[in-house]
């Protein structure tokens, strides 16, 4: 992220907008966290702070891949639906507690993300978009075909998990105020790594990628490995948010390998804003709060979803967060 | 498996054809559009739809398939038409992925826009008289109306080749996909041709919307997951490939039908497959340039 250089600069009319900025620009997982800690308390129910933790989660992980490393995958359905379905056979067929459960889902959305990577990596450009919906679809086939384990059409049902054992406290999980916070927990330690990971010379490499990649390879950078350690860490964040799905619906709908998921994380991606760090979770937000106030009064929501969506396209680039970060910087 | 002779094999080859024929013509707009456009139109599907439903309304007003036919191509090229003017032409130069997601959201609104005009169920669309039943075809007896639909799929495919590599325009289109700087020195205005090609491939794609309608069930939905078959076919026989798309097109639609008969839930799955065996072999695809997307 570009830091203050020009003393002077913030001696201007903007300067107390440029340290507020930068102040935010510099803790991030922290003012992330600060604000995650009062959301619940601004939405309208906390189910939906709930749901927009997780979303907000999935869309970051998408963000590494597409918002850092350039790679716009379609297919990031597969790795969310995956991470739920690791969680939800663990609890469901093996009886694993809950924070077992997550490691699985997480291990199984690294395995699919390993595969599918290293076969759309051998693409480029547009392809590597094609070839990933392709290949999200080819995960859904065989969830829904494989019924004995995957409940097939129905979904995978009950990943009950009603209490949970922290540090020996018993804690209801039914109360949704106590998943947000437990979640949150889960939530922050993927965002300081998150955070670890762009600040490390990885980081470096895969934003340079983003840039040129004949460069970055003739400086010397394996560019394919690289792209696959990418696919396979945002396939590991969006494990997590797949496994903090299936404990929060517990069960896991087929529905969510379709590419509609895909299309609603690439949406959310776009209007928060690609390569911020806060971005997914703006965006995870007004998009789950725009469908739920859209949906009262119309069940034709995905009509204005598409025309907002092409709006943005066309006009908004950056996203909401994005425009807000390049504006305050125009200004101080 | 015992009970698979030579008939039925080949017959299974021809419906394979058949069910190529459409994804023939589908991945044939994709890629004359991303020859010439650099656009990955994520919207074909929906024009795929929309061609369909276009075909229904017509077929009620009209009850004549045949002026269906000639109608719905144009209609839904003018949709198309007016959404390379109005939305897609903005984005050139602002980078490839721009135009991916426009159209991506765009194909929200077509879906949704059917859905309020037609209803969120299917509709059923009766094979056109004088092309129901069945032929002997000297291996068994096959539907007519795929023998047309394989019949149809020919004429066009011929009828473009004919367009691009015999016409004064076709040459403009290829000089085009080739260097578009050098066209416009030359003083041809190539956002018309741009435009044309869009129109062309929009409508190609609405075409075979009404073509496949009376092999299934029209529905709001059935373009999304054709969408990710065209990729597959797009993908399997080179991006930008008119040859690519013709052979991986059939291709895909013989693997099908033959897997599905030795396991009918592999069906679906076996094109993926393919895709991944041509990925590891040939990454830019049967008939891909290599160099030209890397």
């Amino acid at each position: 992220m570009n830091g203050a250089n020009t003393p002077q600069a913030a001696k201007a009319s903007g300067g107390a907008w440029r340290s507020a900025l930068d102040a935010i620009v510099r803790h991030r997982v922290a003012a992330t966290l600060v604000f995650l800690m009062v959301f619940p308390w601004l939405m309208p129910y906390h189910a939906l702070a709930i749901n927009i933790l997780i979303w907000g989660l999935f869309a970051l992980g998408f963000n590494l891949l597409y918002g850092y490393a350039g790679l716009l995958s379609f297919g990031h359905a597969a790795l969310l639906g995956v991470g739920s379905y690791g969680c939800g056979i663990a609890v469901v067929h093996l009886g694993w507690p809950w924070y077992v459960a997550i490691l699985c889902g997480i291990a199984f959305a690294s395995a699919v993300a390993c595969v599918i990577g290293f076969l759309a990596i051998r693409t480029r450009g547009i392809y590597f978009s094609m070839v990933t919906l392709a290949l999200a679809e080819c995960v859904y086939y065989i969830f829904y075909q494989w019924e004995s384990v995957t409940g097939g059409e129905n979904g995978l049902r009950g990943i009950n998990v009603s209490t949970i054992n922290l540090f020996g406290l018993d804690v209801n999980f039914l109360d949704p105020v106590n998943k947000y916070y437990v979640m949150l927990g889960v939530v922050a330690i993927a965002l300081w790594l998150f955070s670890r990971i762009l600040a490390s010379p990885f980081g470096a490499v895969l934003e340079t990628i983003r840039e040129n990649d004949a460069r970055a390879a003739a400086c010397g950078y394996n560019v394919a490995n690289t792209k696959l350690v990418a696919f396979v860490l945002s396939g590991a964040f969006c494990g997590v948010a797949g496994a903090l799905r299936a404990l929060h619906l517990s069960t896991v709908p087929v529905e969510v390998l379709q590419i509609s998921t895909s299309g609603d994380v690439v949406m959310m991606a776009l209007l928060g804003g690609f390569g911020t760090f806060f971005g997914p979770f703006i965006g995870a937000g007004v998009f789950q709060l725009f469908g739920d106030a859209l949906t009262l009064w119309t069940t034709h929501w995905q009509l204005y979803l598409g025309a907002t969506f092409i709006v943005f396209v066309l006009f908004f680039p950056r996203g909401i967060w994005g425009s807000i970060l390049h504006w305050l910087r125009v200004k101080a | 498996m015992s009970g698979i002779t030579l008939d039925l094999l080949l017959l299974q080859i021809v419906t394979g054809i058949a069910l190529g024929a459409v994804y023939v013509l589908v991945a044939l707009g994709l890629s004359l559009i991303f020859g010439m456009l650099a656009v990955v139109n994520f919207a074909h599907g929906a024009f795929f739809m929309v061609g369909a439903y276009m075909g229904v309304w017509l077929f009620a007003q009209t009850g004549n398939f045949w002026v269906c036919l000639v109608l719905v191509p144009l209609g839904v090229g003018a949709i198309g038409l007016v959404t390379e003017r109005v939305l897609v032409r903005p984005l050139y130069g602002r980078g490839i992925d721009y135009p991916l997601l426009l159209t991506f959201g765009l194909s929200y609104i077509f879906v949704e826009v059917v859905r309020m005009t037609f209803g969120l169920n299917g509709i059923p669309f009766s094979t056109p008289q004088g092309l129901t039943g069945a032929v002997n075809i000297g291996i068994g007896h096959f539907p007519l109306y795929r023998l047309f639909l394989i019949g149809a799929t020919a004429v066009i495919v011929i009828a473009l080749y004919l367009f691009i590599e015999k016409t004064s325009y076709g040459l403009i289109i290829r000089a085009g996909a080739r260097d578009p700087e050098i066209v416009r020195v030359l003083g041809i205005d190539i956002s018309k041709i741009w435009l044309v090609v869009f129109g062309i491939g929009t409508g190609i794609a609405g075409l075979s919307g009404i073509l496949s309608a009376p092999l299934q069930s029209v529905t709001p939905e059935m373009g999304i997951s054709l969408l990710a078959d065209a990729f597959v076919v797009t993908v399997v026989g080179g991006m930008g490939s008119l040859t690519g798309a013709v052979v991986a097109g059939v291709m895909v639609g013989v693997v099908v039908s033959l897997t599905t008969l030795v396991s009918p839930e592999a069906g679906r799955v076996s094109i993926f497959v393919l895709m991944a065996v041509v990925l590891l072999v040939r990454p830019q695809g049967l008939f891909g340039r290599t160099g030209a997307l890397g």
